[in-house]
Parts: C-alpha cells; structure tokens; sequence
C-alpha cells in the first residue's frame, strides 16, 4: 500500500463514515397560484362530474313559485322576504319547541343583514335556500326575561332597520320614538318571561344584540335556518308575501 | 463558496484533489431533495372559481390541482402531499355528502397526512368518522385526545415517512374548539396545550426517532395581532426548537412568501399558509447533504 492509497482508504472511510448522517443545507419556498393556464387531470373530473350533476340537478329542482321579486331593500321597516323568513322561522319551528317543551314560541327575531340574496320572480329552487342563506346557522329559542325584551325592542327601535319579525308588533311615533310593542294584538308585558326564536349567530352576540346574554333558558332546535328555507317552500304552493303592518312608524 | 474554502484549507482533502474526481465522482448523489406540497381551508371547493365570481374568477378547482401536482411528483418522486385542515364545509357538495367527496379526491391526488380543522367537525364528531373509510391518508393530531370519543385510535400524533433515506416527522396541532365549536359536535374530544404538545412531539421525532426533517401540520392560525396571549403558528415557531416547516391554517391567511422565523435558540424555521379554497398550493423544497462541514454553516433559506 503506498502513500496514495492510504490517502484514498482514508477519503472512503471519511466519507462513507457521513454517508448515512444528512444534513439540510438549503429549503427553497414558494407558492404557486391554481389559475386556469393549469392543465385539467381527465380523470379527476371525470370522477367529479356525476357528483356535480347530481348536486346540481338537485340545487335546480323547483320547489315553489315566487310571484314577485322579493329584495331586502324593499320596505322601510319590514320588507316581504325578511316577513316570510321570520313567519317561515315560526311555523316550522314552533311544532318542534311546542313537541319539546309544551310551550309556544312567542315571537321570532332575525337580523336583516342575514338575508343574503333576492328572489327572483319565477321558480324557487332549493339553490334559491343556499343563496339566500349561505351560511349554516341554525334555529335556537331563547327564554328571555321582561326587561331584555325591553333592551330587544329598544335596540330594534334604535337600529331603524327592516330586521325580520313574526308575530312581534311595533309601533313608531310621527317623530320615530317608541309608541307601542305587542303580541296577539296585547301590549307585552316586560314583568313576563317569553319564548324568542332567533338563530345561532345572533344568540351568541352577532349584530351586537347583545340582549340574548342573559336569558333563563337556550333551546337548540338542531334546525339550520336554510333547511326551514327549504322545508317551508316544499310545503308551499306559490310565494307571495307581503310588507304588512309588523313593524311600523305612524305618518301622522 | 465556503465549501471550497474549507477544501482548500485540508490537506487530506487537497489530496483527494490530486487523486482526480474519482473520488467525487462517487459521491455525487449526496444532495437529496425531499418536496413539500400542502394545502389548507380547502372548504369542500372542488371546482375552480366561476369566470364571474367577484373575488377569485378562475381559480382553483382539484382537476387543475391534479395536474400540477403530477407534474411536479414526476419531477420530484421524493414529494409529500399535506393538508392543515377545514377540509369541510364551504360548497353544497359537503351539504350533499358530508366530506365524501373531499376525502375521495384528496385520496387520488394521493395526499399523505392530514390535520384535523376546526370545520371538519360540523357534522359532528360521528359525521367526521362517518368519512374516513374514503381516506386513503393518515390523520394526525398531537394535542386532540379522542381516547373517550368514536375517532379512538384513527388520528395518531405524528407520522414518519422515509423518502429517498430521509426521515420525515409529520405532527398536527388543533385548534382549541371550546368557543369555536359547539361542544354536541365535538364531544369528549379533549384539547391539549398545542405548545407542550409540540415540545414532546419533537422530543420524540428528534432525540428518539432521529428524524431529518420535522414538519407541524398546524391549524391553530397564522397569528393573532390582537390577541397576542393566543397560540399561534408564529408565536409557536418562536418558542419551540427542532421543528423545520410549520404549515398553518384556520385564518385563511394569503403570503406573499412563506416567513422566515428565529426558533427558541435561534435558527430559522419557515412559517407557511396558502390561504383558503384550494387557489393557492404551497411548495417547499429541503435540500439534504451528506457533507458535516457544509451544514456545520447552516442552511441557507431561498423564500
């Protein structure tokens, strides 16, 4: 073995001997955009696609008939869509309360904001529910004490927004202070404790209403309110509501 | 650069020089490369953005996503596919069929681990459980015990994957759900402090399984400018060690770049999120060397 060699055997020794140990030495980071120059991989969407038509077909099967169009900015302090909604929110929900509890849901409050798209005159479909209602909140009854359903309607007579209502009245005066708030034609009685249905997202503070805080009672009905969209356009014919005396400032 | 510089000043190594390449020659493939593609708040977007949409016309979509990824694992077949959760919720295919679809897919585009996100529970713990036999995948969580809970056993810690010699530790960490979700949906799912979670996990993947390379699957959020008490992917980063890529998720946060951040005794470690709907998909090269001395310099970080 010469000089040479040696050197070698020692060089293969080194570095078979760090042969095994890895050591990161460099990362390289970016992040590249999905856009539509990418090509498609066919069979991915050919597995998608009978998923879509179904879900399609189905978003586009008709299930009522709208005879107008219905916006949200339609009506000063009620409008036809916020009413159907708060009354489609009563009457699909109340069995279920009432089935639960024995009680009866007293009124309903949503929030206008939660309305998030029109309806189109024409067929009603079940894509019409999700557009409405994108969002997955559901249907709770709150047992609310007098004085918070005085902070509810002072906060209603503040806001001057079409927030949808059922079976709740409110009267403004000429000048848009508070006049009068019943129930089944009687005045509410803040010395009572009442049933408010109302969704999820408003329970837990949502719009700032923050009255629901502090309640008796949380009933969760494990009801999403685009499934009361969908289960009360099924049962009905034609969709025709309209902007009616719910919530009202007197003209003179 | 420094390398030559260090050979230069070797004697054995000048040598070696001598010797011809030879020697070199041998050793060339030294330089591993190990790739790391990842996604996160997908939220059941499987097709692309319409052209109309006011936000992300044309974007996106898991066909497209297909492609990309197959071009870049025929590049690289020493490639990692990963997801940081909210893998659910966000179009009416998750209303139709519960994550079906979703699980499916990612199971085609042969994605490797999962984390769990906040969303994955909205049809309930039961509901998520309901999907995993469409999972070809693994789910990992370090600091969610659902050892009281159906999913018992189906989400490990961490994983190790051996690509090309190079050993991979993959952990998730969760979101803490209290307040985020409701408890019916989550159950006796238990959450764990994500960072003392995050320090036996690279206890573990470090001292016990000598691993490589060691990857969070996070989705505790990016970072939480106003609530700095709150555990976030760069607060964690800042105070754990040994962990080399954090992907992140929860806040739907678009990077210019993935961020630079000094760990707990002051290397760099990258932070990384891709934003939300499958419209972006991060990529992470690791560059391996068989050489002590180069890495005795550090590693340099291209971002």
């Amino acid at each position: 073995m010469n000089y040479k060699h040696f050197i070698l055997l020692v060089c293969l020794v080194a570095f078979s001997s760090c042969k095994k140990e890895v050591h990161l030495n460099k990362v390289e980071g970016k992040q590249i955009n999905i856009s539509d120059s990418l090509d498609i991989d066919q069979a991915v969407e050919d597995f998608i696609k009978p998923y879509r038509d179904h879900v399609n077909a189905n978003l586009d099967s008709v299930l009522t008939y709208a005879v107008d169009t219905y916006s949200k900015g339609d009506g000063e302090y009620n409008t036809a869509i916020g009413n159907m909604m708060a009354d489609a929110v009563y009457e699909q929900s109340n069995p279920i309360f009432k089935g639960r509890t024995g009680e009866d849901i007293d009124f309903v409050l949503l929030n206008h904001g939660g309305i998030r798209a029109i309806i189109s005159k024409g067929n009603v479909t079940t894509r019409t529910a999700y557009e409405v209602m994108p969002f997955d909140n559901s249907t709770v009854v709150v047992k609310l004490k007098g004085a918070q359903v005085k902070e509810l309607i002072d906060y209603l007579v503040k806001a001057k927004r079409a927030h949808p209502i059922s079976k709740l009245n409110i009267v403004l005066d000429v000048n848009g202070n508070f006049k009068s708030a019943g129930l089944n034609g009687q005045n509410i009685d803040f010395n009572k404790t009442y049933n408010v249905a109302t969704n999820d997202y408003l329970y837990n503070g949502g719009d700032r209403m923050d009255f629901f805080k502090t309640n008796d009672s949380l009933y969760v009905l494990d009801y999403k309110i685009r499934n009361v969209l969908i289960d009360y356009f099924t049962k009905i014919d034609t969709l025709n509501p309209v902007i009616d005396n719910r919530f009202i400032q007197l003209k003179n | 650069m420094k390398r030559r510089e260090f050979i230069q000043q070797t004697a054995a190594a000048s040598a070696l020089i001598g010797l011809g390449g030879m020697g070199l020659t041998s050793f060339a493939p030294a330089t591993k490369k190990i790739t790391i593609l990842h996604t996160n708040d997908v939220h059941s977007h499987i097709d692309a953005f319409g052209p109309d949409d006011g936000r992300n016309p044309n974007q996106g979509g898991v066909a497209r996503r297909a492609s990309l990824i197959a071009a870049i694992r025929k590049e690289n077949p020493n490639t990692l596919l990963l997801d940081a959760g909210d893998i659910f919720q966000g179009t009416p295919y998750f209303n139709y069929y519960g994550g079906e679809l979703e699980f499916k897919l990612m199971s085609m585009l042969k994605y490797d681990v999962a984390t769990i996100g906040n969303h994955d529970f909205d049809n309930g713990i039961d509901g998520l459980y309901a999907q995993l036999p469409h999972a070809e995948f693994d789910f990992v969580s370090a600091n969610y015990d659902f050892t009281n809970t159906i999913m018992d056993t189906h989400v490990k810690p961490y994983r190790i994957i051996v690509k090309d010699g190079i050993k991979i530790g993959v952990f998730g960490l969760g979101i803490e759900l209290s307040g985020l979700v409701d408890k019916k949906m989550y159950k006796e799912t238990k959450y764990l402090d994500p960072t003392e979670a995050a320090q036996e996990m690279t206890r573990i993947l470090k001292q016990d399984e000598q691993c490589d390379l060691i990857i969070c699957l996070s989705h505790l959020g990016y970072n939480y400018r106003n609530r700095p008490e709150k555990i976030s992917d760069l607060k964690l980063a800042e105070v754990t060690k040994d962990i080399d890529l954090i992907i992140g998720g929860h806040t739907h946060t678009f990077l210019k770049k993935p961020t630079v951040v000094k760990n707990s005794i002051g290397e760099n470690l990258l932070v990384n999120q891709v934003g939300c709907y499958g419209i972006n998909l991060g990529r992470i090269d690791f560059y391996f060397d068989a050489d002590k001395n180069k890495a005795a310099n550090g590693k340099s970080i291209i971002v």
